[in-house]
């Protein structure tokens, strides 16, 4: 039952993780509704940056400033150069441009700041608790704990900035109906490039989350894969789906992991580990089968 | 159509301008399917920038072998199989007349340059990685998975536990936590001979690529309380795994690595977490080695270095591209004593060259690369030559040996080679060569 | 003035309903194939085996994709691991069935991708979009995984490695490139030529019709599920088959990661960039994505040169990944809809000139 627990805290701080990239791509569907496939390589950007520039002399927190300087400046340009360009067409050839938009960061990144993996030090130690290690045998790590807190301020500050301020509202407004949104007057590009810098910050936070958890380098765009499931499984435009489908996600691969393999070495013999690649794919997919737009996605009418 | 033809045409004009270029004689060509980008990039960086600076510094100061430069052409594989196999077939071309041993640095691409680099009869060289089962020569006429393979590597790394242990594991857990693909699955015959002979527990546990979470099999791990990970890491799993290891509380200096997870690429960015941290190696780190010293003298001293960072030189990787470059250029050199002193050796004497090494601690020493290889002795059954591995531990700052050579056991694991390359050689209709008539 | 169907008169419907019905398109086809069947005369190994080979595969690949993207509106990021079924299947009908014909096994390798794609086909019936895409992603994974994990299916091999039989078809051996090259290209034709077929039977409608709002499609008597589920197992059969030829006539040795996403996602490029919903598209979307990197690989070293620009190796690495990447939003901007419609307002342009008003 111990390790039960163990496994399952585990899991849902790792999920927390998860639901840090996820968040990403939620605010550009939400809203723009892009598919946003560069949010792994825009974690990779950031946090790359971060390294880089303290590299060059200068302190964690003038990094982080200038870091979301980049980012901010890289998402108004991406809207600029690309997306604008390509209003009104399939979304699919949006998607392929944001395939497009990460391979050029892929080669951007490691050109100006370098492609050796590095560590980058946030001065919490990724290790067990030991006040709980001793009374309860639980491995449970401080640093998973700051993670979780840092994706709940995320989590409220996004969501304060959505609901109590004007441009939060106007984006709303933009994820409900672009035309409508348009018609009484908000400017469509203006709070699109907002969303792209504020998907920025969020590639930050994540990729310094990350890159403080497994070092700094090119597997930290590997990360959106992580971030997938969780996204089909709280749905595309619903930023509490993805803390709560990070969490799900989270600790069912873990458990899954843990006692899945067991049970199938019984049916089959041989060796069955290594679950979590597919897992959460085919649980979000069995989810979907009952729920198709997600936990709180938008439910989907079609009108002929 | 006509669209798909024109750029056919274009670069097909571009390839052939290439080739009449590369038709210069007296040079021994390197085809160096490279990779220098992607999620292992940084791993290419050193090793391929170690393998063209030797090569460079062979021509720079003894004006290359017996008068024969040594020339190259790297083609960029991001480490995929289907793009490796395009570098390939691109570099071939060139190589038709002299040909230099080919390092790819991935199991992938040289599981699928096995059987076309036979009909080619170009040598392909898999040091650390690769086809395991080529070791037998009679088989594989090309292919030379030199100095040690996956299997030997385990084997030796559980002797040298089992001599940590007062000679015997009987009864200890030890946990294979492995990369889920061929890289990680090759050595798992090894270490269930081996704990069959030895009596020890093994439990296997899979991580699926990449790798950037490991809580469960790490919390699994905790659970099962064994006495030694040995660990079979790529990329970023191996930082991952450091970090997790440190999270439950996993002794770091229970833990052993293959080669591929103990270069200064793997441990930095772990931070503390690596600290203690042992790994297998046939390379020391450092510039102490008089070559990698004299390659940042002559090399970098004239400008002509390959890297772009030069605090790499004298990493694990960097040294290991040293290690394989002195390997191949010792190929070229033995051919030529056989084949004609000064002229380019083509693919057969080269392959030649790589199945008669004879590399002597006094030869090794006389060629400036003391403990950048264990000795090697190939032949026609025996393609490794070695099966020899240091271990080194990780004492936060720099790649530290803590043995001397140690050999796998070849006994054990040898005949499952043979075994496996007889298998092969049904299946594809290959008449292995008789070795005892091979001189 | 040349490519004009002015006087070209139909006098039957069977001329009227013809695959190719400009004698114009008839006549370049005819060239292209002659050229293509007659590119042995003078193209290189290199060219066979690590272009115009990979080429056709990957052509064929894109085909079956589109099929299902294209033509039935149904998203799919798992293409690679139906080729990856397709490539297992093969070998092991061929080591486990005694003296069976290598183009059968090929055919039952298509029928097994098609028997999994309609597995993976079913969730398609209650999601849509990239919810359906990201669901495909459960196949990429499971099916890779699962290719790993049962080593009967790698006849016991130790790494999972699986090396393909030799091809022999009446007692020839197909083993040089050349000849590999002929065979795949008589595959891919006779493939290429039933899509195009297909696409514009009742089936083929009935796929458009979904794709363009599968409620309407169902109001006007379209049966959704057969529908759908047939998109999915033509195309898996496609992607079956092409995965066979990557692994028989391609690499030679094939293992479960090297059907990685990566190579579902290049081949979602080929048929973006080619043209969603044209048999023409993919293999100029192929031929654009293949042969992209190559041209790179030349070229930017000797402009590097030309301008005296101190690039290192890894820096041209890199430049290489940005400009595939830039060329890629670059295309998509300038035109949307793939290399497919600029070749058909190049036709149109054709017709009309030399006097366009």
């Amino acid at each position: 039952m111990n390790f039960f627990l163990e496994v399952l805290v585990g899991g849902l701080l790792s999920g927390v993780m998860y639901a840090l990239v996820a968040l990403g791509f939620v605010m550009i569907y939400k809203a723009s509704g892009v598919f946003n496939f560069a949010q792994g390589a825009m974690v990779y950007l950031a946090a790359l940056s971060v390294v880089g520039i303290m590299e060059w002399g200068a302190p964690l927190w003038l990094a982080v400033v200038l870091a979301f300087s980049i980012m901010t400046a890289f998402g108004i340009a991406t809207e600029k150069f690309v997306l604008r360009k390509l209003v009104n067409q399939p979304p699919i050839a949006l998607f392929m441009a944001t395939i497009g938009l990460a391979f050029f960061i892929e080669g951007l990144a490691p050109m100006i700041f370098g492609s050796e993996p590095r560590a980058l030090d946030l001065g919490i130690v990724d290790e067990p608790i030991p006040w709980i290690l001793d009374n309860w045998n639980m491995v449970i790590s401080k640093f998973d704990l700051v993670a979780a807190g840092v994706g709940a301020v995320l989590v409220a500050t996004l969501a304060l900035f959505f609901q109590f301020t004007r441009v939060g509202r106007a984006l709303r407004a933009v994820a409900d109906d672009h035309q409508a949104a348009l018609s009484i007057g908000i400017p469509l590009q203006n709070i699109w490039a907002i969303v792209w810098g504020v998907a920025g910050f969020v590639a930050l936070v994540a990729g310094m989350m990350w890159g403080a958890r497994n070092g700094v380098q090119f597997a930290l765009t590997f990360t959106a894969l992580k971030a997938l499931p969780v996204l089909i499984l709280g749905g595309f435009t619903s930023v509490p789906g993805a803390i709560v489908g990070g969490l799900i996600i989270g600790a069912s691969e873990k458990l899954a992991e843990i006692y899945i393999p067991p049970v199938m070495e019984g049916m089959f013999g041989g060796n069955f580990g290594g679950i979590e690649g597919w897992f959460p794919y085919v649980l979000a997919l069995l989810f979907l089968l009952v729920r198709p737009e997600g936990l709180f996605g938008e439910k989907h009418i079609d009108r002929v | 159509m006509m669209k798909t033809f024109k750029p056919a045409v274009a670069a097909a004009a571009v390839s052939l301008a290439m080739l009449s270029q590369a038709a210069v004689s007296a040079e021994q060509f390197f085809p160096i399917p490279s990779f220098r980008v992607g999620p292992y990039g940084a791993n290419g960086q050193s090793f391929y920038g170690g393998f063209i600076d030797y090569l460079n510094y062979v021509n720079m100061k003894e004006k290359g072998v017996n008068g024969v430069q040594m020339a190259y052409e790297e083609c960029e594989t991001e480490y995929n199989t289907a793009k490796g196999i395009e570098c390939y077939e691109r570099l071939k071309g060139k190589a038709a007349d002299s040909a230099g041993p080919i390092h790819v640095m991935s199991t992938g691409i040289s599981y699928a340059l096995v059987d076309k680099s036979a009909q080619d009869k170009l040598p392909l060289t898999m040091m650390g990685y690769g086809r395991t089962d080529a070791v037998d020569g009679s088989v594989f006429p090309y292919a030379f998975p030199l100095v040690t393979t996956y299997q030997m590597q385990a084997s030796a790394i559980i002797k040298f536990l089992r001599d940590k242990n007062a000679g015997s594991l009987e009864g200890k857990k030890i946990v294979y936590l492995y990369h889920d693909s061929a890289y990680g699955k090759e050595a798992i015959v090894a270490l269930q001979a081996e704990a069959s002979l030895n009596k020890f527990n093994l439990v296997l546990i899979p991580v699926a690529h990449p790798g950037n979470e490991q809580g469960a099999q790490w919390l699994k791990i905790r659970q099962e309380k064994p006495d030694f990970v040995v660990f079979w890491g790529w990329g970023v799993m191996n930082q991952t795994a450091l970090k997790a290891a440190q999270k439950v509380g996993f002794p770091r200096d229970k833990m052993i690595g293959s080669w591929w997870t103990g270069s200064e690429e793997d441990v930095i960015p772990a931070g503390d977490a690596a600290k203690g941290y042992m790994a297998a190696t046939w390379n020391v780190s450092g510039k102490k080695v008089p070559v990698i010293a004299d390659i940042e003298k002559v090399v970098y001293g004239a400008g002509k270095g390959n890297l772009q960072d030069k605090d790499k030189i004298g990493t694990i990787l960097y040294n290991r591209g040293v290690s394989a470059a002195v390997v191949s250029v010792e190929a070229i050199r033995k051919a030529q004593e056989k084949f004609g002193k000064g002229k380019p050796m083509n693919g057969t004497q080269v392959a030649w060259g790589l199945e008669h090494l004879d590399m002597t601690e006094a030869r090794i020493k006389a060629l400036g690369a003391t403990d950048l290889l264990p000795e090697i002795k190939t032949s026609c059954s025996n393609h490794e030559g070695s099966g020899k591995v240091k271990i080194q531990q990780w004492d936060g700052a720099k790649w530290v040996p803590v043995t001397g050579w140690i050999e796998g056991n070849k006994a054990l694991i040898h005949p499952l080679f043979q075994a496996s390359a007889k298998q092969y050689a049904k299946e594809k209709g290959i008449t292995p060569r008789d070795c005892s008539k091979e001189k | 003035m040349l490519y004009r169907e002015a006087g070209q008169f139909k006098t039957t419907y069977a001329a009227d309903q013809q695959l190719f019905p400009i004698r114009q398109d008839r006549i370049g086809l005819m060239l292209l194939a002659v050229a293509f069947f007659g590119v042995p005369l003078f193209a290189s190994e290199y060219w066979f085996s690590a272009i115009l080979i990979p080429f056709l595969i990957f052509a064929l690949a894109a085909l079956g994709l589109n099929i299902l993207t294209g033509y039935a509106g149904q998203l799919s990021l798992g293409t690679a691991a139906f080729m990856a079924v397709g490539a297992y299947a093969a070998y092991n009908f061929q080591l486990r069935v005694e003296g069976i014909p290598i183009l059968v096994s090929f055919i039952c390798a298509g029928l097994t991708a098609a028997g999994v794609g309609i597995l993976f086909g079913l969730p398609s019936l209650r999601i849509k979009g990239f919810y359906l895409a990201v669901a495909t992603l459960a196949a990429q994974f499971f099916i890779v995984w699962c290719l790993t994990k049962f080593p009967w299916l790698s006849n016991h091999s130790s790494s999972g490695v699986i090396s393909a039989q030799d091809v022999v078809i009446l007692g020839f051996n197909f083993d040089t490139p050349v000849s590999k090259y002929l065979l795949v290209l008589a595959i891919v034709s006779v493939m290429a030529l039933a899509a195009k077929n297909l696409v514009r039977s009742s089936t083929g409608r009935a796929w458009m019709a979904v794709r363009d709002m599968d409620v309407a499609a169902s109001v006007i008597g379209i049966k959704l599920m057969p529908t759908k589920l047939l998109a999915f197992a033509v195309s898996s059969f496609y992607c079956g088959v092409a995965g066979a030829l990557y692994a028989f006539c391609y690499l030679g040795s094939v293992e479960p990661d090297g059907f990685s996403l990566d190579m579902s996602f290049k081949i979602l490029f080929m048929i973006i960039i080619g043209g969603v919903g044209s048999i023409l598209g993919c293999f100029l979307g192929a031929a654009f994505i293949l042969l992209l990197p190559i041209f790179l690989d030349y070229s930017l070293p000797a402009v590097a040169e030309l301008f005296g620009l101190p690039f290192s190796n890894a820096t041209v690495s890199h430049i290489q990944i940005l400009m595939f990447g830039a060329l890629i939003m670059f295309f998509l901007i300038v035109e949307p809809h793939g290399l497919a419609r600029l070749w058909q307002i190049a036709k149109e342009k054709l017709r009309l000139w030399p006097f366009p008003h």
